[in-house]
């Protein structure tokens, strides 16, 4: 059984990408790939020219927001980010931005597990965006977010994208995607269905909102699936 | 790795098992120094509790560790770390924090009674024997998913090697007396740590009454000191072998 078939996709620094698709294609797994979590059993991912088989330095270059954080159950908030700071051992400049913005430095004394899904959301993206890595992989960043967080990450992933990082934002909910990502890569099933810039998509389907536009997208592609047979 | 090490070892202190364990281990051996002033006997005694109950806790609360410790893995996974270096950064702290609580347990009575050789060979042996079974606990974690799976199968692991493995020996022996087996049943000893850990101490015990068919011959065979060299040797091909095998498979695996 695989999850992913004939991937082949290059992403280019200073676009945004959505990660889109219905449940089970392979959003998640095609991240953790990307991350050396899963190992494919055949084909090569390349990060920066660098092929990350058996490599591990390359993920200096990406901040990771897991789709559900899962975290060290006693340790405390505080104590997290510190030891993150102190493993990376990077002498890079930190960005504590969400830290503060997400009021995260008022509970640094609250353990892990005291959490609710909303706040562990919230240390996951100050967490991904911490060490300015280059490269940025949010596995559905709004789910679980009120919605000053939203609007909060949001507008931080816009800042960052304009400095010319690279995003890859999978997400369910694309009216958040319209105003994050220039580009699309559409999952069905482990294969990618289409890839193309956002824009060229309205263009084509003569829609405003991303959300129409893919409905409309799908419509035509089941349509002419039809004709086919 | 010695920052991964330290954040692991802080973990399981956390926890407050480790201390219950160290506290365990010190009573019973301070009760058996109380009960008989030989301590020839003493350490007699106490070489049955380390020979049961050191591999039961050090395989369970490894196996119990490692699945606590997934979210720490997974978190590891996402920064620029070695796999392995995760891998063997969780074998270490885990080795050394049992290793360190059966020292103190043990060893502090001991110190305050009166220290000889067989005492500091039922310490080695009990270090040893706690070093082969969180070995074998972390292969036992890797190998499956679930973690009551990987619980079933480390008390497998122990019954096997604690009861059921003596009693085919035994059996093996009584059916196929009428050869000669002494040295099929020493190769046969090798497979079994625990086996190899009694042999040990009981070399040094000087108690050939006790020791039975295989121990006397052993004895002949190695004599003391050989013998000790012979199973230190295996034990540590036991500790080696399945934390190879972890990593091996660890380093393949999708987390």
């Amino acid at each position: 059984m695989t999850a992913l078939h004939d991937i082949d996709v290059t992403l280019d620094r200073g676009k945004s990408y959505a990660l889109i698709g219905p449940n089970g294609s392979g959003k998640t797994t095609l991240i953790k790939s990307i991350l050396g979590m899963v190992i494919p059993s055949s084909g090569e991912i390349f990060v920066d020219n660098e092929n990350i088989k058996s490599h591990w330095k390359y993920r200096e270059k990406i901040g990771y927001m897991p789709q559900s954080g899962h975290y060290p159950e006693n340790i405390r908030i505080g104590q997290l980010f510190d030891m993150m700071k102190n493993i990376r051992g990077a002498n890079v400049p930190t960005d504590e931005e969400l830290i503060q913005t997400f009021q995260l430095d008022k509970i640094v004394d609250k353990r892990m597990h005291a959490l609710s899904g909303g706040t562990r959301q919230k240390v996951s993206a100050a967490l991904a965006f911490l060490f300015n890595a280059p490269i940025l992989i949010l596995d559905e960043p709004t789910a679980g977010l009120d919605p000053v967080s939203v609007e909060i990450l949001k507008e931080k992933i816009l800042r960052e994208k304009d400095q010319g990082k690279l995003f890859v934002i999978s997400s369910h909910i694309l009216s958040d995607l319209d105003e994050l990502s220039t580009d699309i890569l559409y999952l069905i099933e482990g294969k990618i269905e289409y890839q193309n810039t956002i824009a060229q998509l309205k263009d084509m389907t003569q829609e405003k909102r991303l959300g129409k536009a893919m409905a409309a997208f799908i419509n035509r592609n089941a349509f002419q699936h039809i004709l086919q047979d | 790795m010695a920052r991964i090490i330290k954040y692991i070892f802080y973990d399981i202190l956390r926890t407050r098992f480790i201390l219950a364990y160290t506290l365990f281990l010190f009573i019973c051996t301070f009760a058996m120094f109380q009960l008989d002033t030989d301590v020839g006997k003493v350490v007699m005694s106490l070489m049955n509790i380390v020979l049961m109950v050191i591999p039961l806790v050090s395989i369970i609360f490894t196996t119990i560790h490692f699945y606590n410790s997934y979210e720490f893995i997974e978190l590891m996974l996402a920064q620029p770390v070695n796999r392995k270096v995760i891998f063997l950064s969780e074998y270490f702290s885990t080795a050394l924090s049992l290793c360190i609580a059966y020292l103190i347990g043990v060893g502090l009575p001991m110190i305050f009674y009166g220290m000889t050789p067989a005492s500091l060979t039922l310490l080695y042996a009990g270090l040893m024997l706690t070093l082969v079974f969180v070995s074998l606990a972390f292969l036992a974690s890797v190998l499956t998913r679930d973690k009551a799976k990987a619980i079933g199968l480390t008390l497998l692991f122990w019954f096997y090697f604690a009861l059921i493995y003596d009693g085919l020996l035994l059996w093996i022996v009584y059916t196929f007396s009428d050869y000669p087996l002494e040295k099929i049943t020493i190769a046969l000893i090798a497979f079994n740590p625990i086996d190899l850990a009694r042999i040990m101490m009981l070399l040094k015990l000087d108690i050939s009454a006790l020791m039975g068919y295989t121990g006397a011959f052993y004895r002949e065979f190695f004599g003391s000191y050989w013998g000790t060299l012979f199973s230190t040797g295996v034990l540590f091909i036991w500790v080696v072998l399945p934390v190879i095998a972890g990593t091996k498979i660890f380093i393949k695996k999708d987390l």
